[in-house]
Parts: C-alpha cells; sequence; structure tokens
C-alpha cells in the first residue's frame, strides 16, 4: 500500500518518481517485510524451537586476564539432564573475522583474555539445567597482569595478551604519509594542535545474540543465527569444524539490531554447531545481556591528536593524525579499524598533505570491533571539533569555513580514494538555511547553542575481507508462471530494509509490485553469496546485482513478448503488472501472461546478476581500507540547552541533511537518517562502555562497571528531540537507481555537532565523548578560575612509529604506490601479505 | 484468557509469563532484550495494563486477560496500530515493535487523543536502538486519528 508522499522529509533536488517515470523507487512505501514485524511473526533466532531441542549456556571467565592450569568438567558431565560439556580441546581451531587476525577459540584453550571469554559449554535438556552445570565445573586458573587501558599495553609488553602482532601488546602499527607534510605546515599561516578522546561504547541491540545449530537428515549442519555476514561464519565454521564447507548451511535470521555488533563469526555459535554434529538433536543458544556487553565489538576507544596547517582563508595545507587505539582482547576487525580511522579525513575537506600514524593495542577487555560508522566517528569528532576551533580562531563562520574547503565531486584525494557524487555544500547549505543557523550561531543566550559538523561515509567497502577477484553480491531471480518473482540473495536483513531493496529494485524493473515478490535471503544454500550487511554495501552492491538480474529477466521476457505483440522489443515498457507498447500503451498483455509467453518460448526463466565494485587507485599497502564505489555526505546543525548549574545538556532539535543519491524507499531512508541521529546522540551524551578495577581483596579484576541495560545509559523516547531532515538526491551514477548509502553517514556529524553547541552554548570546549554533565561542570569550574575553558585529554604518549610508507599524492605526479615500498603489482605477495583488511 | 481465548497451561511455578507464553504457549511474538525488566521489549498487556512479563511470574496470570502482539488484529486484519506502524516506518528491525504496539494499543484505549508528550511517556519504557522514535510517535498518532474516524463513521 503506496503512501501519499511523505510531508515530514523534505527531499531536495529529488527527481521525483513521475518525472522519471518511476512507480516504485523513490515512492514512500510500505516495507516488504513490515507486515511480518507489526504482527510479531518475524522469526528471529530465538523465536526457534525445535524437537527435542537441547540448550547450552557457556563458563565465561570471571578473571581478565590468566591462565588456565585444568579444567575438571567430571562434576557438571555427572548432573541429571547434562547431554554434553565441551571444552577448548573439543574446538581448538583458531578463527577470527580477518585472515590477519585468527586470534580467536571458540573456548578458550589455556588462556583468558577479558571477563566473559568463555572456557566451557555445558548442553542439557533445560537451560536451567545447563545455568546450574556451569557451577559444577571446577577451572584452575593462574591469575595473570591485567592490560587495562592503551597507555598500560605500551608500558607493559609482558605478559603478552597475544603472541602475534607488533610487538609486545601492540597489536598493530600502522604509518602512512600522502606528500610532505612538513612543508604543508610550512606553508600554513596558523598551525593547530589538538588532543581528543573518544570513549568506546556498545551497540546495544535489543536482541541478544541467538543461535540453533542441527545435524540434518543427511548429516549436515544447519545453522540458524543472528547474524551480520553469514557468509563469513560459513567459512569460520568450515575451518574450525574441519567439515566441507558444501555440507553447512547457514541461514541469517532476521536480525533484532545489528549496528555492526553481529558481524564477526563467534564463540557460541561455533559451540552450538559443534554440539549438534555430536548430540545428532538440535543445540540452542540465547545469550543473557550480560555476555552480549562481552560480545561487544564497539566502538574503539580512541586517544588522538590532530596537527592540522591552514591557510588565513581555511584551506588545509596539512594535516597528521595519530590515534592510540583500545582494541580489546582480541583482533575482530581491528586492524580494518586501525586504517579506518585513518582513512576518510581527506574525503570531506581537500587536504593537499596527510600523514596517519594509527597504533591498536590489545588490553583485557571485550573485544572492540566494528559499531556504525567503524572507526571512523572518533576521527571525525576530533576534525569536526578543530575545524570549529579553526574557524573561530580565523573569524570564518564555521559553515563557510567547511563550504570554502568542500573536496570537489569525482576527485582522488591524497590517499587515492576515489569519490563520486559530492554534495556536501548543499547539504551544509540546507541545514544552515533551516535551522537559521545566522540567526543563532555566537547569538543565542548564554546556555543556548547551536553547532555545525559535517561527514562522508563509504558506501560499501571497496575490497571483500578476504582476498578474491568474486563479485561482492550476487542475485538469482525466478520467474514464475503465475507472474510471481522470487529473488534469492546472500544479503542479509537487520532491520535496515535490505529485503525491501530487492524487491524495490526488481519491482521497479519488472513493472510489478513489491509485494509479488518472494525473498529468499541470507541463506548460504538458497541464494548466491552477499558478503554481509555491513560497511553500508548492501543497497549499492546487492541493488546492483538485482538491478543486473532484473534487466536480464525483463529482456528475455521482452523478447518473447515482441515476438507475440509484433512490436520491436525496444519498445516495450513493464509498468503497473503489464508488459505494453510505450508508443501504443493499449497493445499490451499483463505480467503473468508474459512471462508464460517467454517461458514458452525459451524454456524456464531463471536470470543472474552480480556485483564487484570498481577497482581502486590506492594500490599502497594498506590502501585496501578506505575505497569505496562512492560516498555519501551529511552536514548537521544540533541545537543545545546547557544548564550552567547542572551542566545538563538538552537537545531540543536537530537539523540533517544527508546526500543519499536517490531514497529508494524515502520512508525507510529517513527511518536510517533518524536512527543515526538518535545513536549517535546517545554516543554524544551518555553511552560509554567503562571499566573499573574490584578491590584488591576481590581480585583486583577489571570488570565491566555496567554490563546492563538499565546502567548502560540510551536515549529514551523522553529524550529524543525534533530531527528535520533533509535528503539530497542527486543520483550517483555507481548506485542502483543513483542510491548512496544511508545507515551509518548520518550519525557521524551528531558527535562534533553537540561538542561544538556546547561551546557556542556556555564556552566550554569538552574534547572528549561522551559529553558529561560532570565534565562540563568541570570545564565550567576551569573556565570560572580563569584557566582553559576546556576538558579533555592534555596529552598524546610517545609511540615508536614505523617509517611511513610514502605515497605521492595524485597532485604530485603519485601513481598511487609507496615509493619506499616495492609496488604492489610487482611485489611477490606473501599469502599472509595478500589478506586483505577491509 | 490469552488474546481472548480461555487458554491453559502447565508449565513450573518459577516460570515467568514472558517465558510461559514463548515456551509453553507457543506465542514467541513478545520479545525479551534483558529479562531484568529494563529495556521493555517483553511488554504484554495485563488486564489492559502494560506490564513487563519478564518481571511477572506466570501464576499470577490466572483468571487474567493477557493482550500480546498476537491477538491484536481483529477478523484478519491489522489494528490501525500495526497498519500505521508497517506503513510509516515505525518498525525497522521489529524486535521492539511488538512490545511498543500493546503499549501504545494501552495509551490509546486509556486515552484516545494524546498529545506528543504523552505518547513519547507512554513508551518510555521501552528501548527501540533502530528508529529514534520519531517515526513511532506518527504512527501512534496517525492510528489515532484513524480510530478516531472508525468511530465516528461507526456512530
Amino acid at each position: 500500500m503506496p503512501n501519499e508522499e511523505d510531508p515530514r522529509v523534505t527531499r531536495v533536488g529529488s527527481p521525483r518518481a513521475n518525472e522519471d517515470d518511476l512507480r516504485v523507487i523513490g515512492v514512500p512505501r510500505r516495507r516488504v517485510d513490515a507486515r511480518a514485524k507489526v504482527t510479531g511473526q518475524t522469526r528471529f533466532a530465538d523465536d526457534i524451537f525445535l524437537p527435542r531441542m537441547a540448550f547450552c549456556k557457556l563458563l565465561r571467565s570471571p578473571h581478565p586476564h590468566a591462565r588456565i592450569r585444568r579444567i575438571d568438567t567430571s562434576r557438571a558431565v555427572a548432573h541429571p539432564g547434562v547431554y554434553l560439556v565441551l571444552t577448548g580441546k573439543d574446538v581448538p581451531i583458531q578463527y577470527g573475522i580477518l585472515p590477519v587476525s585468527q586470534d580467536e577459540q571458540a573456548l578458550c584453550v589455556d588462556h583468558v583474555r577479558h571477563v566473559g571469554d568463555p572456557v566451557a559449554a555445558v548442553i542439557a535438556r533445560e537451560e536451567l539445567t545447563a545455568f546450574e552445570a556451569l557451577d559444577l565445573i571446577d577451572v584452575d586458573y593462574e591469575i595473570l597482569t591485567t592490560i587495562s587501558d592503551p597507555k598500560e599495553a605500551l608500558a607493559t609488553p609482558e605478559p603478552r595478551i597475544h603472541e602475534y602482532g607488533e610487538q609486545g601488546n601492540i597489536h598493530k602499527l600502522v604509518a602512512l604519509e600522502f606528500g610532505n607534510v612538513e612543508e604543508g605546515f610550512a606553508e600554513a599561516d596558523e598551525i593547530f594542535e589538538d588532543t581528543f578522546f573518544f570513549q568506546g561504547n556498545t551497540h546495544l541491540p535489543i536482541e541478544q545474540h541467538a543461535s540453533v545449530a542441527i545435524k540434518d537428515q543427511d548429516g549436515k549442519l544447519t545453522i540458524w543465527s543472528s547474524t551480520q555476514t553469514p557468509h563469513y561464519l560459513h567459512r569460520a565454521l568450515a575451518k574450525v569444524l574441519e567439515m566441507p564447507a558444501a555440507h553447512i548451511r547457514v541461514i541469517a535470521t532476521p536480525n533484532g539490531g545489528g549496528f555492526g555488533g553481529k558481524s564477526d563469526p563467534f564463540n557460541h555459535e561455533i559451540v552450538v554447531a559443534k554440539a549438534a554434529l555430536i548430540l545428532d538433536r538440535p543445540v540452542k543458544i540465547c545469550l543473557t545481556r550480560e555476555e552480549v556487553f562481552y560480545c561487544h565489538r564497539g566502538r574503539h576507544p580512541i586517544l588522538m591528536k590532530f596537527k592540522t596547517g591552514v591557510k588565513k582563508d581555511g584551506a588545509i595545507t596539512g594535516m597528521h593524525l595519530q590515534t592510540l587505539i583500545d582494541g580489546g582482547a582480541y583482533g575482530s576487525y581491528g586492524v580494518a579499524s586501525t586504517f579506518y580511522a585513518g582513512a576518510l579525513q581527506t574525503t570531506t575537506y581537500h587536504v593537499p598533505r596527510y600523514r596517519y600514524q594509527g597504533c591498536r593495542t590489545f588490553t583485557n577487555k571485550p573485544p572492540c570491533g566494528p559499531k556504525r560508522g567503524h572507526g571512523t566517528p572518533q576521527p571525525r569528532f576530533g576534525q569536526e571539533v578543530q575545524l570549529d576551533k579553526i574557524a573561530e580562531r580565523l573569524k570564518i563562520d564555521p559553515a563557510n569555513l567547511r563550504l570554502h574547503i568542500v573536496e570537489s565531486p569525482n576527485a582522488v584525494t591524497a590517499n587515492f580514494f576515489r569519490l563520486g557524487t559530492v554534495n556536501l555544500s548543499e547539504c551544509i547549505r540546507r541545514v544552515v538555511e533551516a535551522s537559521r543557523w545566522k540567526d543563532k550561531f555566537r547569538k543565542l543566550s548564554e546556555g543556548r547553542g547551536v553547532g555545525l559538523a559535517c561527514s562522508a561515509y563509504l558506501t560499501g567497502a571497496g575490497l571483500p575481507i578476504y582476498w578474491n577477484k568474486m563479485p561482492h553480491s550476487g542475485v538469482q531471480l525466478k520467474f514464475d508462471r503465475s507472474g510471481g518473482v522470487s529473488i534469492f540473495c546472500g544479503a542479509t536483513e537487520i532491520g535496515q530494509g535490505s529485503d525491501d531493496v530487492l524487491a524495490g529494485i526488481v519491482a521497479e524493473v519488472l513493472g510489478i509490485n513489491p509485494f509479488d515478490i518472494r525473498l529468499f535471503t541470507g541463506d548460504t544454500d538458497l541464494g548466491p553469496v552477499d558478503l554481509g550487511s555491513y560497511s553500508s554495501r548492501v543497497t549499492l552492491m546487492a541493488g546492483n546485482a538485482a538491478l543486473q538480474a532484473a534487466e536480464r529477466g525483463k529482456a528475455i521476457i521482452a523478447e518473447g513478448v515482441a515476438e507475440k505483440l509484433e512490436v520491436p522489443k525496444e519498445r516495450l515498457s513493464f509498468a503497473d503488472k503489464r508488459v505494453f507498447d510505450s508508443v501504443a500503451p493499449e497493445k499490451g498483455i499483463p505480467f503473468e501472461e508474459a512471462v508464460c509467453i517467454a517461458e514458452a518460448r525459451f524454456g524456464t526463466i531463471g536470470t543472474v546478476g552480480s556485483y564487484t565494485p570498481p577497482k581502486s587507485p590506492a594500490l599502497y599497502k594498506g590502501g585496501g581500507v578506505g575505497p569505496s564505489p562512492t560516498y555519501s555526505y551529511s552536514a548537521a546543525v544540533v541545537e543545545v540547552e546547557v544548564n550552567p548549574v547542572t551542566g545538563w545538556v538538552t537537545v531540543p532539535r536537530i537539523w540533517i541533511a544527508h546526500d543519499i543519491g536517490r531514497a529508494l524507499n524515502p520512508t525507510l531512508a529517513r527511518g536510517q537518517v533518524e536512527g543515526s541521529v538518535y545513536m549517535g546522540l546517545g554516543e554524544a551524551l551518555m553511552e560509554e562502555q567503562e571499566f573499573r578495577r574490584l578491590p584488591r581483596k576481590l581480585s583486583h579484576a577489571l570488570v565491566h562497571k555496567f554490563p546492563s541495560i538499565l546502567e548502560y545509559k540510551s536515549p529514551t523516547s523522553l529524550d529524543m528531540p525534533e530531527v528535520i531532515t533533509e535528503l539530497i538526491e542527486e543520483p550517483d551514477p555507481q548506485g542502483p537507481f543513483g542510491a548512496k548509502e544511508a545507515g551509518q553517514g548520518p550519525l557521524l556529524p551528531i558527535m562534533p555537532a553537540v561538542a561544538n553547541a556546547v561551546y557556542d552554548a556556555v564556552g566550554v570546549r569538552i574534547d572528549e565523548i561522551p559529553i558529561t554533565p560532570e565534565k562540563i561542570m568541570k570545564a565550567l569550574a576551569e573556565k570560572k578560575a580563569g584557566r582553559e575553558p576546556r576538558f579533555g585529554p592534555s596529552h598524546f604518549p610517545h609511540i615508536n612509529w614505523p617509517e611511513a610508507l610514502r605515497v605521492p599524492p595524485p597532485w604530485e605526479g603519485g601513481d598511487g604506490n609507496a615509493v619506499n615500498d616495492v609496488p604492489r603489482r610487482t611485489r611477490t605477495v606473501s599469502k599472509k601479505e595478500k589478506v586483505l583488511t577491509s | 484468557m490469552l488474546n481472548g481465548e480461555e487458554t491453559d497451561a502447565s508449565f513450573a511455578p518459577y516460570k515467568t509469563l514472558l517465558e510461559v507464553l514463548r515456551e509453553d504457549l507457543g506465542h514467541t511474538g513478545t520479545k525479551h532484550g534483558c529479562e531484568l525488566g529494563e529495556c521493555g521489549a517483553c511488554a504484554v498487556l495485563l488486564d489492559g495494563k502494560p506490564v513487563l512479563s519478564c518481571l511477572v511470574l506466570a501464576l499470577e496470570c490466572g483468571g487474567k486477560q493477557v493482550l500480546t502482539v498476537e491477538g491484536l488484529g481483529e477478523d484478519g486484519h491489522l489494528h490501525p496500530l500495526q497498519d500505521a506502524f508497517a506503513d510509516l516506518g515505525a518498525a525497522q528491525c521489529g524486535y521492539c515493535t511488538p512490545a511498543i504496539l500493546v503499549t501504545a494499543k494501552a495509551l490509546l484505549d486509556q486515552n484516545p487523543h494524546p498529545t506528543r508528550d504523552q505518547i513519547r511517556e507512554a513508551i518510555s519504557g521501552n528501548l527501540c536502538r533502530c528508529t529514534g522514535y520519531l517515526q513511532i510517535f506518527e504512527a501512534v498518532e496517525a492510528a489515532m486519528l484513524k480510530i478516531a474516524d472508525q468511530k465516528t463513521s461507526a456512530t
């Protein structure tokens, strides 16, 4: 049931549906899976109940860092109702999402690295029985020194949390230089050096991770799991279980929220798979909320230092960014996160020379990984707050400063990322106008303020997680004689609307109703590979694959109908469930008849489509992280009210403009933008993953301060401000119908815009996220005492950086390779190096 | 009574209403996010009032009316709240949706014309991580108007 145009969202430059003769794309409408969601029929992993199903619970380490001397499971095994107890030796093979970080074990064999690391599993008739039996497992631990943060990790090379990495407890060091940054600083009129800290936070999906595994009647394995990346889970299971991947079927159930937190292969998934194979009965696990906090893979805490040189007019002459990244206990996506933290600085504003140095350390905390924005919100916060400081010192309006330095469309950046459409200027102009910025900035009464910030984000990672030349997404279509069309695709529905994207595109091309389509997605047996719901890739990549498959189907049908109607096939139109002569629309037949004619003529009709991103010009080592077919852009203005007595921040209104290329379903696009704003606001003001040490007499362990939803503060309906959303639509040639991403980019400007607004309101700089009342009060006290009115880190520690790979930017004649490294094309690539880290 | 139907169930006495609904009665429409009364995902109506089913012992529900998302629609038609949520993007992942729907129903049953602030207040115990709540507010308002229209045309 299509709606009227949504009055609550402005679409700028929107090619209106009828102008492009589009019937589905661009029209706000009910998503294809909406009915299931509003009737409670969407089947999440924990909603699966199977006959003879057993339940699994994991025994987790109470210590942040310890050696396992001995595990005695005999009492648990003997407990009535217990079917099986597994320990690390049953599943010892290491795995991990990145080929370079195969550092996890489904159950720790001899080393636990964070509170919550699993050491044993009990599978029992009842969940309660399994839970009781955990207490009957005796583990003898030898406590090791806990490394609680990156500074401790730098100072404490032993004991090592992992036996691999750069050295000691440094997991990854990155040093890249694009042009001579010192020359850039020499040309600058002013140089700014600022240090920022972004605290870690977590995804907090309302659905707890759950999985159910069975051994099929033919001995093969099927697992249903709340995963965003069924294909990568498929590979990890084959590796750890030492089974042919062809004998494993992974079904990604719709995720009850993902946000990046369900993108790694998880220990609990491997454990239930192993148990189902041994027991030959279904085995389920559903994590408790506390355990979800231990899974984590959330936002990395990052300390960062920006040194930026600018001319008097604000033009950037050079930028040097250093990051110190708290990785937690495992690699996860961390190598990619380390590169991402330095990748996108060049994609918003023209940065002619750029140096990035990043350091990720291991610490004894749950592993960090990809959360919405993956590694880029932290430096984006620093960059945009520093720009606010630059604008103030140069006495330029921050909006005008940004408009002056916005990067050009189709530019190749200093670090060799090729941009697509860039409508950041339009985004800025729209939020400035809508918010009446010029009437408010530095003009509101004390305690009220506005702040502006911008961002860019990938529309899909340009490279897969493991090196291969195959498509990133594939779609198969089956055409039924009834006129029904079935879509088969590995794409994973995590709430963002990936099923609706596929259905919308196919329906548009074939001129049918999205509700006439059946979807079979997220299933490794049924659909061709899609790499997963991460890096904002699904709309563009699965969408392009669907577009190609649909166009091919349309061509076959048109061929058959053209003969039948004696109309040139180029003249045939597909719309309103009909195939007709566009010159004489009354001459036509219903779609289902068209399918039958084509089937009679050509045989069974099925088509495929696939998508592979364009080759990136970033050929240097590390250039695999950051390239994308195109980038989305956002600008936001946040209005705040700061209570000078309590430091409490209230946000009444946020204006956001998002350069989306084209909104395929504007209802969902707006939901992605507003959901991003919401999550960004939570990060800005309250969300933080904090740890504390227990008293010495209680083991001195490093534990979560808040492993609960109640204490991990996130915005409720009472905290949500009014959001005025504008979608800027200039179709991008890379996207299906011109679409770019919307699910991550709009989160990025919110945190710095809040910080900049707080400064406008009360004149204090909070250079740290989240911006809590306590920090504001401390900064206000500094201000009152006549000291620097600021709260934030004061220095960046010394790190022994490796020699930077020097890559001359395009305007200095660079070819994308480093001059002090063997060019990638001629280098003998070792297996390890072949691994790309997108 | 579950969704208007006389319902018998036998279960261990320590089980919560949430567990009995999902595990013993096959009503998996009601979800859970913490089982500690913190997230609101398990809300159902008990004698018309929203309760967190993870904090209610099923034993306490004898002789009472329980309404879950499965009981919202009538005669094969979606409830106006369900239609509005579906049309206006108020359900993204759909995990918190069943609880918000029944909570909103309780609000509209008690107050047919709530203000935006009253809607905010009513669902403030239901966390949603996807939508940012705004499309949920709008869907409740749209359903409110539709229900009012239906009542007017029925009289």
